[in-house]
């Protein structure tokens, strides 16, 4: 098969590399250049592409650079830049996934007769009750499912997760003994685009304006300061200005209005989540979930909770079985079937109040 | 996709880089494995390293028609852009001008020393009357800095207008030409007189990498880029690249000698190409008809350049789209911008630039290869 691979320049893409390779395909490396500003962090240095470069050359492939700065910015830098100037917390790394590694470069893969995209994803993609899904990779904690979730049903025909199967510390392994030199290279953590230097706060800050406000609790009392509204996000528990006392969250943001609300953790507490930005890999799904108890999970590597979902148009509630935290308008709820594998769908938590 | 075997390729990206004339790579090879010695001693094989060099001085400044003394041998052209504009500010003072078109080395340098950056016409040359407009705003101009041929689209300036405007406008600015895409195609020496630094790089006619000239007047002062042994009459400094000097001169006089067929057999093989392309896909345009014979740009709209190089390369053809960053990544191009080209098709432009050995065989290929990727592009985009 040709198959184009996206190479960041990390350990997993070198190591999916190797794989995809050592099957026999036609591999073309892609580092896909995204970010146009500065940034000492994440995907999109012009050392990772050396990376890139150097691994797909000891490996024997070819490797190319293209530049999706454009769509990047259109895509997840100005919708975060705009999320947060309404108080709302978004995921840009999904965003990337959505509209960058499986949109923009499925289509050029597509375009330029490619047989298949891979990714260096920690994710796999199964035969489930006769159609194709995601479902989580085998290293459970370095599991990506959560992050790719919006794969659809045609995508799921085209895109390959080499090192879906294998653990991180064979995948490390077999950089080593390719004598790769991405072998030991640390994961990223961070949103690629935000230097760890200037941070959240000192990226935004330069395009968008920040509002002081009032932290209040739940009676109205007046009991702290943030120079920041459009920075704070529900259930945070620091720089609130609050000083000592009983543990208090943030229970409520209103960017609008300028106000925090903090309260105690029972405050926090849902029975209900509202949805919108629906994602179902196959259209049967909606009629088949619909009603039904998923397993959700409401950030990268959080925990499961069992809601069960009602769908209606464009939105969908999550009726938690036990009243859960509330999740920040913005973030991203994958849901899982009861085995907590494979992934039936998504959405993004509604900003709607 | 051809085998690893070079020939089977189809290059067509000169203008970023040329093959080497034969001679020069002989002339080189004897020098490398026996000129080692330093020009700059005092015995008897310093001596006769030196003397090649002196008689490689002879020969460029008999092509270019200007004195020996004048010549200077550079690592380039960028090096030769970075002396001649930020050597003359931090000399003199005052102000840099260039035009918008300029090539990255001379650009980024007037952008760094805070300088004037002129527009273009659609033609891709500097629009005159904005350049004598700028000149006559400022009285503190020092250097002006104006293309002999553009390296993206091949447009030719008319530096007798050019250096006419701005010794009338601003008569004690030195006036510099990035002439690195003109040696292939124009003389030289009916530029020299127009300017008072013309800077050269030797890969791009047919020399080695990391040697270059650059032509100063005599009389006019340039701050030393490079500080050290002032091997170059003190107006650059480092040790003398014996065989990269040798090549670049034998290469200057091959070319010059083979100047006038080689650019009346390319301008006949680009225009076979244009037509060949625009004739077999509708939504091709030849960017600039005037330009010189080497280079033949075409803008594909509605398609991405990144997609037809891909596939080009895929089948063995090598060309270019706009310049690469040092990601590699192609960047929109400033020089199309610049003119003026709207975003649609500046998007799906691929520059073909031909070289000295571009055979007719390899044009028709590269037509073939073109026709049907563009075609593809065209199919899936629908």
């Amino acid at each position: 098969m040709k198959v184009l691979l996206a190479m960041s320049g990390g350990v997993d893409s070198s190591a999916a590399a190797v794989i995809l390779a050592r099957q026999g395909h036609d591999v073309v490396g892609v580092t896909m250049r995204l970010w146009g500003g500065e940034s000492d962090t994440g995907c999109c240095s012009v050392s990772d592409v050396d990376d890139a470069r150097r691994v797909a050359q000891q490996i024997g492939i070819d490797h190319l650079v293209f530049n999706f700065s454009e769509d990047f910015d259109e895509h997840v830098v100005a919708p975060y830049v705009d999320a947060h100037v309404h108080g709302i917390t978004p995921n840009p790394c999904i965003e990337c996934n959505r509209h960058l590694k499986f949109d923009r470069l499925i289509r050029r893969g597509r375009e330029l007769g490619f047989d298949a995209v891979a990714t260096g994803h920690h994710a796999r993609i199964v035969e489930h009750d006769g159609v194709r899904r995601v479902a989580r990779g085998a290293d459970e904690a370095k599991d990506q499912s959560y992050v790719v979730h919006m794969l659809s049903g045609a995508d799921l025909d085209y895109v390959l997760f080499p090192v879906g199967d294998m653990q991180k510390s064979q995948v490390r392994e077999l950089a080593s003994e390719t004598h790769l030199r991405t072998a030991t290279k640390p994961d990223s953590q961070d949103v690629c685009f935000i230097g760890t230097t200037i941070g959240r706060g000192g990226f935004l800050g330069t395009r968008m304006e920040f509002h002081d406000a009032p932290v209040v609790d739940t009676s109205g009392a007046s009991v702290g300061r943030v120079d920041a509204v459009e920075l704070v996000t529900l259930g945070q528990r620091r720089g609130l200005g609050l000083g000592g006392g009983d543990k208090r969250y943030v229970v409520d943001v209103n960017v609008d209005e300028r106000r925090v609300v903090v309260g105690s953790e029972a405050d926090l507490l849902s029975p209900e989540t509202v949805i919108d930005t629906l994602v179902w890999p196959h259209e049967s799904d909606v009629a088949s979930l619909d009603g039904t108890t998923v397993l959700v999970q409401g950030s990268a590597h959080g925990a499961r909770a069992a809601a069960r979902i009602d769908v209606n148009g464009d939105l969908a509630t999550l009726t938690w079985e036990r009243p859960q935290r509330r999740i920040s308008p913005g973030q991203t709820v994958v849901f899982y079937d009861a085995g907590d594998t494979v992934v039936f769908g998504g959405g993004i938590v509604t900003t709607a109040r | 996709m051809p085998g690893s075997a070079a020939e089977s390729w189809v290059y067509l990206d000169h203008a970023a880089s040329t093959n080497m004339h034969p001679a020069a790579v002989e002339a080189m090879s004897h020098y490398l494995s026996t000129g080692h010695a330093n020009p700059s001693g005092s015995h008897r094989m310093s001596r006769d390293s030196r003397k090649v060099i002196d008689e490689a001085r002879d020969i460029v400044a008999s092509i270019i028609g200007c004195k020996p003394g004048e010549v200077i041998f550079t690592s380039g052209g960028t090096e030769g852009a970075n002396a001649a504009i930020l050597g003359a500010v931090r000399r003199h003072g005052g102000r840099a001008v260039c035009s918008a078109a300029e090539h990255h080395a001379v650009l980024h340098c007037v952008e760094h020393v805070g300088g004037i950056v002129v527009p273009v016409t659609v033609g891709g040359t500097i629009d005159i009357d904005a350049l004598g407009e700028a000149l006559r705003a400022k009285t503190d101009v020092t250097v002006v800095s104006v293309m002999a041929v553009n390296n993206e689209v091949g447009s030719i300036t008319d530096m007798e207008t050019v250096s006419r405007t701005m010794r009338a406008a601003a008569p004690n600015a030195i006036l510099h030409t990035d002439a690195v895409q003109a040696a292939c195609w124009l003389d030289l020496s009916a530029i020299w007189p127009l300017v008072d630094v013309l800077t050269l790089s030797a890969h791009k006619f047919g020399g080695p990498k990391g040697a270059g000239i650059m032509v100063q007047r005599e009389g006019v002062v340039l701050e030393p880029l490079i500080l050290g042994g002032g091997q170059e009459r003190d107006r650059r400094s480092g040790t003398h690249n014996t065989a990269g000097i040798v090549g670049t001169a034998v290469a200057l006089a091959v070319n010059n000698n083979d100047r006038p067929d080689t650019v009346g057999r390319l301008a006949h093989l680009r225009t076979r190409l244009v037509d060949g392309i625009t004739s077999g896909v509708p939504c091709a345009t030849e960017t600039l008809r005037d330009s010189v014979a080497g280079v033949a740009h075409l803008c594909f709209e509605g398609l991405e350049s990144e997609s037809l190089l891909f596939l080009l390369d895929e089948q063995g053809v090598c060309v270019s789209a706009a310049s690469a960053c040092a990601s590699g990544a192609m960047e929109p191009s400033h020089v199309l911008a610049a003119m003026g080209v709207p975003r649609s098709l500046m998007m799906g432009s691929l520059r073909f630039s031909l070289g000295h050995d571009t055979t007719a065989a390899e044009i028709e290929r590269a037509i073939e290869v073109t026709v049907a990727a563009a075609r593809r592009l065209m199919e899936s985009a629908r």
